[in-house]
This record gives C-alpha cells, structure tokens and sequence, in this order.
C-alpha cells in the first residue's frame, strides 16, 4: 500500500481531500528490503488471503514471520458474511431450510437436518416423524458425509501438491452428488429436508442408483489409502504438524475428526444419538497423533463407516417403499411427493388437481400453510448434530409465530478457525496451509 | 398432534401412585424420584406483547395478512421438581451460588438457567469446575434481542455441554439495552472468544472483560448491530460514484 496525494477514482474535478491510500502503485520491494534492513531484525508481517487459493475461500491470516518461522498469526473472518440469520427472521419456517443449506455449502445436509430438528423439538413432533423420512435423511447425511470428507482430503492434498488425490476426490464427489440431484433435483443447496420430514421421496430408480454408487464407492475408496497413507512425502508434509492435544481442543470449543485425532471418541451420533444412529452398526474411528496426518486419517477411515451406514440404509428403504416421507399432520405437513418435472422443478401433480380441481378448502388450506407457515410453540431448541466438521447445532428461538424469532448456527468451523494460532505459531510459514487445511473450515459456515 | 390421556400408561409401565398430587404440600421435594411427580409450571411474568401483520408495518403489504393480531408466548417457567438429571443440577449450583437464578425453564428435555449477569462468571466457573456439574464444553454463544422485555431487552444465551456425564445446559443472562454490558466468560471458556465477538459485533453487547472486544463479521467501520430488531433489514443505501441505491426496504417494506 503506498500514500499518495492523487485520487485515482475521483470524477474530474473532485477535489483530493488527504492521503490517499491506494494498492494501485503496488510499490518497489527495493523499499520494502531496504525499509526492512533499517528496521534491522527478520521480523515481517504478511497478509495471505482472503483471495489466497490455499485458505478454503475467503479465509484472511496475518501472518508474524520471523525468516520461515511464523511468529504469531491471527485469522481474519467476515469477508462471507450475507446475512442469512437476519433473513431468515423474514422467511417462514419452512423457507428457513433453504437459507441454511447455503451456509456450510461442502455438507449443506446437515444444516438442513439440524435445522429441522430443532424446529421439530419446538413442534414437538419428535417422535412423529415417520421412519422412511428419518432412514432417507440419515442415508443423504451420511452420503454427505463422504462428499465433505472428500472435498476435505482432496484439497488439502492439492494444497500441499497430491494434485491426483483432489482430482480423484473431486471424481467420487461427483458420482455422489449425481444421486443428490437425482433425489433432489439439486447437486447443492437442496432444501430437501423439511420440518416433519423430507421434501420429496426417493425416484423411481433411486435405489438402483444408490447400489450403483455405494458399488462405486467400495471399488474406488481404498485408492486414497494407496495414494497416502504411507507415501513419504505425504507423511513428511502430514505428520506432527498442527499439533493440538485434548486440553486445547476442550477448551477451544473444537469437536470432530480434529477432536477424534486426539484419541477422544466423542461423536454425537454415538453418544447423543439423533435419527435413529443408536440403530445402526458402525464405529467411531478415533487416532492418537493429535496432528494433521491423524485428521487424515480419521476422515478416511470414516467414509468406510459412513459407506457402512449407507448400505444399512439402502436396504431399509428398500423395505420401506412406498412408505410416507412426511409427518401425517395436516397443518404442518408440506406436499412430499414431489416428482421432477420437465424443467427441473419438483411438484406434486396429484396435489395440484386436488386443490386446483377436487376441494376449494384444500387449495385455501394450502394457500396459508405454504405463504403464512405454521406456528411454532415459543421457546427455544437446540439440537446438536455430528456433522462432518465436528458439533453442528442451531439456536432456533420462537415466539409462537410463524417466522423464527431468532435463528442462530454453531457452525464448527468458526470454533476451529480459533485454534489457528495454537497449531501454527513456532511453526514453519508453509505448514500454514497443512494446518490450516485439517482443520477444513468452509467459510459459507463460518461466516455465515 | 395427538394429545395422550393423562393417565394413559404405556406398555409394561406400572404406576405406584394412581391419584395424580395436586396439594403442592404434599407433593414430593427436590430429588425425591417419583413417577407423579411431574414437573411444574408457572406462567412466564414477562410482559406479554403484541404483533401485528405478516411482514410489514403500515403500507406497502399486499399479502392480505396484514390484519393479523398476534399475543406473544413464552414458554412457561419451570418449577421444581424438575426430574430426572435437573433437580441435581440446580440444587448443586444453588449451593455453590448464591441465590443464581432468576428462572429455570424446562421445555421440550431443555433445562435452562436464567442468571443475573452479576452472578454469571462465578456461575459459570462453578459450572465447569465442580465435580457434579463439570461442563467442561461451552458449544457457543447466541444473542437474542427482545425488544419487549423492558429493562432486559438485549439476552445471552451459552450452550453448555458436559462430555463427563453426556449432559447439555443453556444458561441465558440478560442486559438492558441502555445499560448493555455483560461480563465476559472468555476466561473460563476460551471458547467463547469468537462467539462474544461475534455477539457484540451483531447485538451490540458489551462482554466487559474480554480480551479483544472488536467487530468480527461486520466490516471494522460498520455502524450499528445488524441483529437488533429494530435494524432493518437490508436497510443500507449503497453509494457508488454519487448515486445512492436506496436500500431494499424501502423498495418493498420488509419491517
């Protein structure tokens, strides 16, 4: 940045008032070294990001260094932030979904389902939520899961040059997020769990396609342990670095596959369940390195337990065809038989000639649920859920209307990002990106 | 939504008492477990307020909801017993604070203490450190602001949890918008750093104590706190080369 006395961007004629800060000269680094060299020490302060390609979006860190040695560094936040609280104090409960699905766009399921079981638990309709729409979120969650696990190997390995393991993640995320767009018209921002239910049940073929992906998923997974688990570059990159034990993951708020590197098993799906997870077999992967390559290595790991829990889901959907997808609840329940029409959009024509053609009382009763809402009892709910990132929870607060009186998401990655400084300072400027990466913050969460 | 029969008993359930206690005398104390000893509930003393119309104030709404009148609710307060975990809970911290609550909510499984933000960092502390409460894991802090909730406009709300018993607490303090400061919890929960940043930055509250109270989602030179009820929303006029792009609000009434 240098000062000048000429503003570049006045209309002519405007009188320049002041210095004129601009990074239009960009500068000489002759100046910079020479101002360096009077200063006298090794000390320099750099700025990386929000555009830097490395920092998972628009992550901002300023960075202490002495020589390669980061001295402190202190992450910048708030260049995503949109406001999607604030709106969401103006949609009805139902649009609400589809704010939240926007936040954490790498899991955008699990905003969606922690979302809508907060706003269940106000309801109170917990227990009425019928099975196939609980095994179809569950199924979507934890195919999810894999996707976000991906996105989270794959570019950190292409931060630290594994460009393969991106490009081979990128390819898996794909085949699964084709059966997203098959189930619900969308590859993100699905709004597809709704309070009482799901937005729509699986397609025709839907379980054909999932068979067709989990097959593609058991036959392509071990290809990252091939790739990294024991490759010695890798391993250099990975292992000791951003080193945060149990006592600083407590008391930094960090939960996930970082706490589960630790050694800690704490996974709420485990041990808070939610969805029905007390019924399904699978294991809680922990590791005992505390480090980059530990995190690594949980988020592999729980793939395969996720793969796991898809396959029990398939087969019970499979058994519950036909089933409601929806709670039975009139004035609560949106239409959830949606099918795909011709310009992408779901619909439900047999809904459509019932209110446009059978009952005037439907089409009046659909008019104030769909543009009105459904009122919510006052109080306040809180449901944490295990998302891929660690402890997801929405602070939803009612005051009996139809719109949320205050909506609040704890997204882990804007506890995670605080533990920035305590995996990087003491050490090497480039572990920055390793660090950084195995936290895998996504900035549409954290910023929200 | 289907209301059960009082009476009615789920399978394989046996009740030891057959008459419900309605004489609070004779009702069972604190921690004493007996299936009927359901927990009470009291009216909310907060004063009710009324809202009116669907999106709008005034003109501008074409929804033809605008004629709606609307009492607010609030959930009610909870007396003892509470059940289950609670009645230990607030027994335990009544002990170790003196006189902490200012009510106790429990609603849908959800125990929540309200604290006088005098009594909230002692409290706090306690609540982490002894043996029988130790939550040790504070998820985030939350702002909520009630514009009709006079002299306590402006509510925090922490979400506790303790992995050592698998327990989940919120504890809501409150401040009054003229007077709008809130001690600081950082120092017990480190955790809390970004989240009362966080907090301020949208709620305008003051966490006194906290070691680096600056704005964090909002631009450094944003004025006010965008989460306030009364900040409109998108109400922003945007300058660009001496035009103004009048903000949405006033394109459409929002409020």
């Amino acid at each position: 940045m240098t000062a000048q006395h000429t503003d570049f961007y006045a209309s002519p004629g405007d009188e320049t008032e002041g210095t004129v800060y601009t990074a239009m000269g960009g500068g000489d680094f002759a100046d910079i070294a020479r101002e360096q060299a009077e200063r006298n020490d090794e000390t320099l302060v750099i700025n990386m990001g929000p555009q830097h390609p490395s920092t998972h979006g628009v992550l901002r860190l300023m960075v202490e260094c002495d020589g390669e040695t980061v001295k402190s560094i202190r992450p910048g936040i708030g260049f995503l932030h949109t406001g999607i609280e604030k709106n969401m104090e103006y949609r009805s409960w139902t649009q609400g979904v589809t704010f939240v699905t926007r936040m954490d766009y790498v899991a955008p399921i699990f905003n969606e389902v922690a979302y809508c079981l907060s706003v269940e638990r106000l309801l109170g309709i917990e227990d009425q939520i019928p099975q196939r729409a609980t095994d179809l979120r569950v199924l979507m969650m934890e195919l999810n899961r894999i996707t976000s696990h991906l996105v989270a190997i794959g570019t950190g390995g292409m931060e630290i040059g594994a460009l393969t393991v991106m490009t081979i993640g990128f390819r898996e995320r794909e085949v699964v997020l084709d059966f997203f767009e098959a189930v619900t018209g969308l590859r993100m921002n699905h709004a597809y769990i709704r309070p009482g239910g799901v937005a729509g049940d699986l397609p025709e073929t839907g379980i054909a396609q999932l068979r067709d992906v989990i097959a593609w998923l058991d036959k392509h997974l071990p290809e990252y342990a091939a790739f990294c688990n024991e490759n010695p570059i890798f391993k250099g990159r990975m292992v000791g670095i951003g080193k945060q034990d149990l006592s600083a993951c407590m008391a930094l708020g960090v939960t996930g596959p970082m706490l589960r590197s630790t050694g800690y098993g704490w996974d709420l799906r485990k041990m808070q369940p939610y969805c029905g997870y007390e019924d399904y077999d699978f294991d809680v992967i922990t590791w005992d390195t505390a480090d980059a390559y530990g995190r690594f290595r949980v988020r592999l790991a729980e793939m395969w337990e996720s793969l796991k829990i898809v396959k029990q889901c398939a087969d019970r959907l499979e058994a519950s065809t036909g089933q409601p997808v929806m709670i039975d609840d009139p004035k609560i329940a949106w239409p959830a038989k949606l099918v795909t029409g011709p310009d992408g959009q779901g619909n439900s024509h047999e809904h459509i000639k019932h209110i446009m053609g059978e009952s005037m009382e439907a089409l009046i009763h659909h008019f104030k649920l769909v543009t009105e809402g459904f009122r919510v009892p006052a109080g306040q709910a809180y449901v944490p859920i295990e998302s891929p990132k660690g402890e997801l929870g929405c602070h939803v607060v009612s005051d009996g209307g139809t719109r949320p009186f205050r909506a609040h998401m704890r997204d882990p990655g804007f506890n995670h990002l605080q533990s920035v400084p305590i995996q990087c300072e003491g050490g090497m400027l480039a572990d920055i990106v390793v660090a950084v990466g195995s936290l895998d913050p996504v900035m549409g969460g954290v910023d929200r | 939504m289907s209301e059960k029969a009082p009476d009615a008993k789920l399978p394989g359930e046996e009740k030891t008492v057959s008459e419900p206690v309605t004489d609070p005398e004779a009702a069972p104390k604190a921690g004493l477990e007996r299936e009927d000893a359901q927990p009470g509930e009291t009216p909310d003393p907060a004063p009710a307020a009324v809202r009116r119309g669907m999106w709008s104030e005034g003109t501008g709404d074409t929804s033809g909801y605008g004629g709606i009148v609307r009492e607010v609710a609030r959930p009610h307060v909870s007396t003892a017993p509470l059940g289950s975990w609670y009645d230990g809970a607030h027994n335990r911290l009544a002990t170790l604070v003196d006189d902490p609550f200012i009510k106790v909510v429990l609603q849908n499984g959800e125990l929540t203490f309200h604290i006088p933000r005098e009594k909230l960092v002692e409290a706090m502390r306690q609540l982490r450190d002894d043996a029988h409460l130790r939550f040790e894991f504070c998820s985030g802090v939350s702002g909520v602001h009630y514009p009709e909730d006079e002299g306590a406009e402006l509510h925090v709300v922490y979400h506790l949890a303790s992995m050592t018993h698998n327990r989940r607490l919120r504890v809501e303090t409150s401040c009054p918008e003229s007077d709008p400061h809130v001690p600081s919890v950082v120092a017990t929960y480190p955790a809390a750093d970004w989240h009362e940043r966080e907090t301020w930055d949208m709620f305008g509250i003051v966490f006194d104590g906290h070691p680096h109270l600056t704005r964090i989602l909002m631009p450094d030179d944003w004025v006010g706190h965008p989460q306030r009820k009364d900040y409109p929303l998108g109400g922003i006029p945007i300058e660009y080369k001496g035009t103004t792009v009048p903000p949405v609000d006033q394109r459409r009434s929002y409020r």
